[in-house]
C-alpha cells in the first residue's frame, strides 16, 4: 500500500467513527425526550389509573375524593372547544383564502401579514385580558361559555390562519392557471381546485389548533371561569369550568387523594387530545390518498 | 393523474359538516342526559361565590351539600383570590365574596361608590404554620422577632446560626407563598409590619403542595403556609412553636381556635351583598352554612368557630 491509500484508509475510518458518533448523539437526544415523556406518563398513570372509572366521568367535583368527578369540567371543555372550532374554522379559512388568493401585494397587506404572524406569538394571558374587557364586561356576556369560546377563538385564530395559508400555498399554481385558462372564474378555481387540494392540510391545522384551545387555562381563569361548578352548561350563556382548571384546583389541595384525582383528569385530557390528533392524522391520510389518485 | 373530481370534493365538505354535527350533538346529548335532576323543589336560582383560594374549599364543600339538599339551586365558586373576589363583588358581579382578610379601605370606598352594601361574616379560623424538616433536631420554636429577622425585606440571614447563636451553621433555605396569596399578605403584615414587605430570595409557589415537598426534602428548610397543609402532612414536616410574647405555642385546632396561637391565627370571612340576601336561596344557603357548615369546615382542614359564634351569625340573619 502506498502513502496515499493509507491516508485514505485512515480518513475513511475517521469518517466512519464520526458517523457512528453522530448517530449516537441524535439517538440520545430522542431518547432523552422520550424518557421525559415516559416518566411523566408513568407517574400520571400510576397515580390516576386507579381513580379513573365511569363514576369519575359522570360525577361532579366534591370535597370527598371518592365522590368527585369531572362531569362539569369535561362538558365545559367540550362546549368551549366545539364553539371555538365552529367559529375558528370558517373565519380562519376565509381569511387565509383572502390573504393568499385575493389580497393585492401592497404595504397594507404586508403589514397585516406581519401582524397575523405576531399575534400567533402573543402570550395567551394577554388574550384573557382582552376577553375580559371586550366580551365579559364590554359586551356584557358575563363569565359564560360563549365569552370563553370567543376569547379562545381570538387566541387560536392566528394559528388557524397561518396553517390554512400554508396549505393553500402548497397547491401548485400550474393547477390554478390551467383551470383559469379554461375560463373558470377566481371563485370557481378556489372552490374546485384550491380548497379540495388543500383540505387535508387545513383539517390538520384546524384540529391541532383546537387541541391547543383544549389545553389553555390562563385566559379562561382570567375571564373568570370558575373552579367549582356542579352543573354542566346547558346553553352557551351558562357559567362553566374546564378540565385544566379542575386539574389545577385539585393539585393545589392539601389532601394527597386530590392529586390522584388530578392525575386521573390528566389522563382524560390526554385521551381527548390524542384522539383529536388521531382524527387529524386520519383525515389527512384520507384526503392525501384520494388526491393522489 | 386525474384532477380532483366533484365527488371527492363534495365528500370532503360533507365529512367536515358531519363531523361538526356529531361533535355538537354528542355535547348536547350528554348534556341533556346529565341534567335530569329530580327537580320540583321550592328553592331555585343561582348563587355566585368568588374570592380567596384559602376559603374556597369551605365554600365548595357547603355548596356541594347545599345543592344536594336543594337540587333546584346552582352554586358556583371561583378562586380569583381575596383581592380579585372583592373587585367582582364591588362590581356587583357576585353575591358572596370569600376573603382571608378584612375588606380594605379603598375597597370599602369603591363599594360605597357603586352602591353595594354588604355584611361581613366570620366562618372559620386558619393558622399560618411555620414548618421545618423532620431532620431538623435543633429548632423547636421561634419568636416573632426571629421570624422578622429572617423574613424582613433587608434580611441578611443566611444560616440557622444567624438566627440564634446556639443553632448549627446549617444553610437556611426559605419557602413561602407567592405575592398573590392572602397568606403572604397576612404573614408579611403580621411579622414585618407591612403587607407585601418581604425578602424576595426565597422559593415561592402559589401551590402549597410544592412548598410542602420543598421543606420535606431539605434539612435546612424553613417555610410558612396555611395550617390545613401542615395538618395534612405531619408525617413529612414539623411545625415550630411560635412565641408571641407569652411562650411558644404550636399550631393545633385548639390553640388556633382559642387565640393562643399568636399572632399567626386569623379568621376567615365571607362578605355577602345585602341585595342578594333578600333572595330566598341566598338566605337559605347562609342558614345552611352556619348549621351544617360547621362539620364541613373541619372536614376540609380548617378550624370551625365556636357554636355560639355560628348561632350569633344565624341570629344576625333573622
Amino acid at each position: 500500500m502506498d502513502e496515499e491509500s493509507i491516508a485514505f484508509q485512515r480518513r475513511l475510518k475517521r469518517r466512519a467513527t464520526l458517523d457512528i458518533a453522530f448517530h449516537g448523539l441524535v439517538l440520545a437526544a430522542t431518547a432523552f425526550a422520550l424518557l421525559a415523556l415516559a416518566v411523566l406518563l408513568f407517574d400520571v398513570f400510576r397515580k390516576g389509573l386507579g381513580w379513573l372509572d365511569y363514576q369519575f366521568l359522570v360525577s361532579f367535583p366534591s370535597r370527598i375524593p371518592a365522590r368527585a368527578g369531572i362531569y362539569s369540567s369535561l362538558m365545559g371543555t367540550l362546549w368551549v372547544t366545539v364553539i371555538t372550532a365552529l367559529l375558528t374554522f370558517p373565519i380562519g379559512v376565509a381569511t387565509a383564502i383572502f390573504l393568499e388568493e385575493y389580497a393585492p401585494k401592497n404595504r397594507l397587506m404586508n403589514f397585516i401579514d406581519i401582524n397575523v404572524a405576531n399575534l400567533a406569538g402573543v402570550p395567551s394571558i394577554v388574550y384573557g385580558i382582552l376577553g375580559l374587557a371586550i366580551f365579559v364586561r364590554g359586551m356584557m356576556l358575563g363569565r359564560t361559555v360563549f365569552a370563553g369560546a370567543l376569547t379562545m377563538t381570538l387566541l387560536v385564530l392566528p394559528i388557524m390562519i397561518i396553517t390554512s395559508r400554508e396549505a393553500i400555498r402548497s397547491v401548485p399554481s400550474s393547477l390554478r392557471l390551467a383551470f383559469l385558462a379554461m375560463g373558470a372564474t377566481k371563485w370557481q378555481t378556489i372552490r374546485h381546485i384550491v380548497l379540495p387540494a388543500s383540505l387535508s392540510g387545513i383539517f390538520t391545522g384546524s384540529i391541532l389548533t383546537v387541541s391547543r384551545a383544549i389545553g389553555e387555562t390562563a385566559p379562561l381563569i382570567l375571564i373568570g371561569a370558575l373552579s367549582f361548578v356542579a352543573f354542566a352548561p346547558r346553553s352557551p350563556m351558562d357559567e362553566f369550568t374546564v378540565l385544566p382548571i379542575q386539574i389545577f384546583s385539585w393539585v393545589s389541595r392539601p389532601q394527597a387523594e386530590f392529586s390522584n384525582l388530578a392525575a386521573a383528569a390528566i389522563i382524560v385530557l390526554l385521551i381527548v387530545l390524542l384522539s383529536m390528533n388521531a382524527v387529524s392524522v386520519w383525515l389527512r391520510h384520507r384526503y392525501e390518498k384520494r388526491n393522489s389518485k | 393523474m386525474r384532477l380532483f373530481s366533484r365527488i371527492s370534493q363534495k365528500n370532503a365538505l360533507y365529512t367536515s359538516i358531519v363531523l361538526m354535527l356529531v361533535l355538537s350533538l354528542a355535547v348536547v346529548g350528554c348534556n341533556s342526559g346529565g341534567n335530569t335532576n329530580g327537580g320540583g323543589d321550592q328553592l331555585s336560582g343561582t348563587i355566585k361565590i368568588d374570592g380567596s383560594s384559602t376559603v374556597a374549599p369551605i365554600s365548595e364543600a357547603v355548596a356541594e351539600e347545599f345543592m344536594i339538599a336543594n337540587p333546584g339551586t346552582q352554586v358556583t365558586v371561583g378562586t380569583s383570590g381575596t383581592g380579585g373576589g372583592f373587585k367582582k363583588f364591588i362590581a356587583g358581579e357576585i353575591d358572596i365574596s370569600d376573603a382571608s382578610r378584612h375588606i380594605k379601605d379603598e375597597e370599602k370606598n369603591a363599594a360605597e361608590k357603586n352602591g353595594v352594601e354588604y355584611i361581613e361574616i366570620p366562618i372559620a379560623y386558619d393558622g399560618i404554620s411555620i414548618v421545618a424538616n423532620h431532620d431538623n433536631d435543633w429548632a423547636k420554636s421561634m419568636t416573632v422577632e426571629e421570624l422578622n429577622k429572617i423574613w424582613a425585606p433587608d434580611s441578611k440571614v443566611k444560616s440557622w446560626q444567624d438566627v440564634r447563636a446556639d443553632w448549627p451553621d446549617e444553610k437556611l433555605v426559605l419557602y413561602g407563598p407567592g405575592t398573590d396569596s392572602g397568606t403572604f399578605d397576612y404573614f408579611t403584615e403580621t411579622i414585618n409590619g407591612e403587607a407585601g414587605a418581604s425578602r424576595t430570595d426565597y422559593t415561592a409557589s402559589e401551590d402549597d403542595n410544592v412548598l410542602v415537598q420543598g421543606v420535606a426534602g431539605d434539612k435546612g428548610a424553613l417555610g410558612y403556609f396555611g395550617y390545613a397543609y401542615y395538618a395534612e402532612n405531619t408525617s413529612k414536616i414539623k411545625a415550630l412553636g411560635i412565641d408571641g410574647g407569652d411562650g411558644a405555642v404550636e399550631p393545633t385546632d385548639s390553640t388556633i381556635k382559642d387565640g393562643t396561637y399568636k399572632p399567626l391565627a386569623r379568621p376567615l370571612f365571607i362578605y355577602v351583598n345585602k341585595k342578594a340576601l333578600e333572595r330566598p336561596e341566598v338566605k337559605e344557603f347562609l342558614k345552611f352554612f352556619f348549621t351544617e357548615g360547621k362539620a364541613l369546615v373541619a372536614e376540609v382542614g380548617y378550624v370551625p368557630l365556636n357554636d355560639e359564634e355560628y348561632e350569633a351569625n344565624l341570629k344576625f340573619l333573622e
